[in-house]
């Protein structure tokens, strides 16, 4: 059953597809997954589940073609459509589909059952020392806890020796310890396995914690690719922005540019506050949009003095809400900015709703981009 | 005459259990699982029975499997009598008249599954009919067991559709509802009331044991949630 190893998958689909509430959206998608881990990287809606359905053969695209080394799953030209059961493509669908009725065991070896008894009952044991698993082989999936699911769910598509892997957000609800210990076995497997991984993911931090390699998709389109730090650090483009934890995204218009200090001055929406931000060419008719973190942004209760920081905005806070190990403020200066900060800091500033204080945003914290629609 | 009565009737809602369960089992799969447009057409077909009077089922079913049908003339060429009158006339009338309780149970928890369990088992190699087997059938079964005994049940009661078609002939076609006709209209209310309370005690410990069995989730013998 052993394959060659080498084999990249290779997609292209254009096609129109209806979402879950039955509007629709479309899909137009070239991409190469080379060997080893591979992320794909969108918000909700962006077409990644639809993608890898389309590879794994549970939808099929009016347009495309699917291929993993030379062999052909589907090809609309050539009116080739091989099945879901004989592409051999893993995937761990995003509820990941444990059979309720059936235990650990059962479940890992579901996909093997043409194999001879003692060599099915070989891999299943090999894959579920792999993974850790082997204590839990008689349980079922209701008597397991999220990360024994994950394994479980792992170990069932990775059985069969796929020739691709495709998973759907699978670590999503896990903590990070969890997460990276699964991940770390399941780089031990594809040491000696080395076939293509696709990694659907929504969170930053798995995409800097995984990829080696980034695909970012937004609308059905790829907007960008590259490496962790190429796709989201600079983004040129204001959907991978979002994308990418920039939190505050203000419509703005060109004021003047000061080249010999490397920035210009523009003009936030409709208010009279001007922003400083780092020069860039830009169409001065042209609408712009700046990207501000939130956790870029300094709050200080004082006027503040002697900053080197250029833009200084006094505003009142409207809202403070407290999320895990962060505080959430919206502060309204003219335009509402969201800030995050420590509760440690919030409370020694004496911090409420109401209060008024001052935003400090250092010229190269914002992010010019082109304007959107 | 009650045993015999009583006999008839089991060995009637038996036979038509069984061939519910072999018939009812593909349909209700189909029904849950096609996506077929005129679906409802067979839908409103099946589910006919619970609203028509027994005897308009009945009277068609007695005129389909009559002499003058292509389909009671076939039978007849093929078994030398007809269907009419007849235990085996009477199991067709049944079939059909219990029908929708059987096939509406398994539908319902059949189209309950979850449709990424069935995505899983194709994304594991699975063909469909292993995908039946292996995981429709056994998280399904529950409602299968729901149909077999509710058409069971309901074959143990019925009256109209026997008369139409089996009439009242002593045991051939005379189940334990007729008799008891039989016997109100001989003015014989004493052996009414026995054969009446046997039916009545027999259906309800029927009942009871299935709603039990239910409650104590004993079908839920894998434990899933």
């Amino acid at each position: 059953m052993t394959r060659p190893a080498g084999e990249g998958l290779s997609v292209k689909i254009r096609a129109g597809f209806a979402d879950e509430a039955g509007s629709p959206f479309s899909l137009d998608v070239s991409i190469v997954v080379g060997l080893g881990f591979t992320i794909l990287f969108g918000s909700s809606g962006a077409g990644k589940t639809t993608l890898l359905d389309c590879i794994a053969g549970l939808r099929a695209p009016q347009n495309g073609r699917v291929a993993v080394g030379d062999s052909i799953l589907f090809d609309s030209d050539a009116r080739v459509n091989v099945p879901p059961n004989r592409r051999g493509v893993g995937y761990l669908l995003q509820s990941l589909a444990l059979f309720p009725h059936m235990s650990v065991a059962n479940n890992v070896q579901y996909g093997i059952s043409d194999l001879t008894a003692p060599e099915r009952q070989k891999r299943t044991d090999e894959i579920l020392q792999a993974f850790r698993i082997a204590a839990l082989a008689q349980r079922r999936p209701g008597e397991l806890s999220g990360g024994e699911r994950q394994r479980t769910a792992l170990a069932r598509a990775l059985v069969m020796q796929p020739r691709v892997l495709l998973l759907d957000e699978p670590l999503t609800a896990l903590d990070a310890a969890t997460k990276s210990r699964i991940v770390a076995d399941l780089r031990a497997w594809n040491q000696d396995h080395r076939i293509p991984i696709l990694y659907v993911t929504h969170q930053r931090e798995e995409v800097f914690a995984l990829g080696e390699r980034v695909i970012a998709l937004d609308h059905g389109r790829v907007v960008a690719e590259g490496s962790p730090h190429e796709v989201l650090l600079r983004p040129e483009l204001e959907t991978v922005a979002q994308l990418a934890g920039f939190e505050n995204i203000l419509d703005a218009s060109f004021v003047a540019a000061h080249p010999e200090q490397g920035t210009m001055t523009c003009r936030v929406g409709a208010s009279p506050l001007e922003l400083e931000v780092p020069l860039v060419r830009v169409d001065a008719a042209k609408p712009l949009r700046v990207g501000i973190r939130a956790g870029d942004i300094l709050v200080s209760t004082a006027a503040p003095t002697g900053l080197s920081a250029r833009n200084i905005f006094p505003g009142t806070i409207t809202a403070l809400t407290q999320r895990d190990v962060m505080v959430i403020a919206t502060v309204d200066c003219g335009m509402s900015l969201e800030v995050h900060l420590t509760p440690a800091a919030c409370s020694e500033l004496h911090l409420e709703k109401g209060r008024k204080v001052w935003l400090v945003v250092k010229t190269y914290s914002c992010l010019v981009m082109e304007g959107g629609e | 005459m009650i045993a015999q009565a009583l006999a008839l009737t089991l060995r009637l809602a038996v036979t038509v259990s069984l061939v519910l369960l072999v018939l009812g089992v593909p349909l209700a799969y189909w029904l849950a699982f096609s996506r077929k447009r005129w679906k409802f057409f067979v839908e409103a077909v099946v589910s006919l029975p619970i609203v028509l009077p027994p005897t308009v089922l009945g009277f068609y079913v007695l005129v389909a499997i009559g002499p003058l049908s292509p389909f009671g003339r076939w039978y007849q060429s093929l078994t030398g009598h007809g269907l009419a009158f007849t235990f085996e006339g009477l199991v067709v009338g049944s079939v059909l008249y219990s029908l929708p309780f059987a096939v509406q149970p398994m539908e319902t928890t059949f189209a309950s599954i979850d449709r990424k369990l069935l995505d899983a088992s194709a994304l594991l190699g699975a063909s469909r009919w292993r995908t039946f087997w292996r995981i429709v059938l056994p998280l399904g079964l529950p409602g299968v067991i729901t149909g077999v005994v509710l058409s069971f049940a309901h074959t143990l009661g019925e009256f109209g559709v026997v008369l139409m078609i089996g009439g009242n002939i002593p045991g051939a076609t005379q189940t334990i509802s007729i008799l008891i006709f039989d016997q109100v209209e001989a003015l014989n209310y004493a052996a009414a009331n026995r054969t009446a309370l046997l039916l009545l005690a027999f259906c309800f410990a029927l009942l009871a044991t299935l709603y039990g069995l239910r409650r104590r989730a004993a079908w839920n013998v894998w434990g899933w949630k």
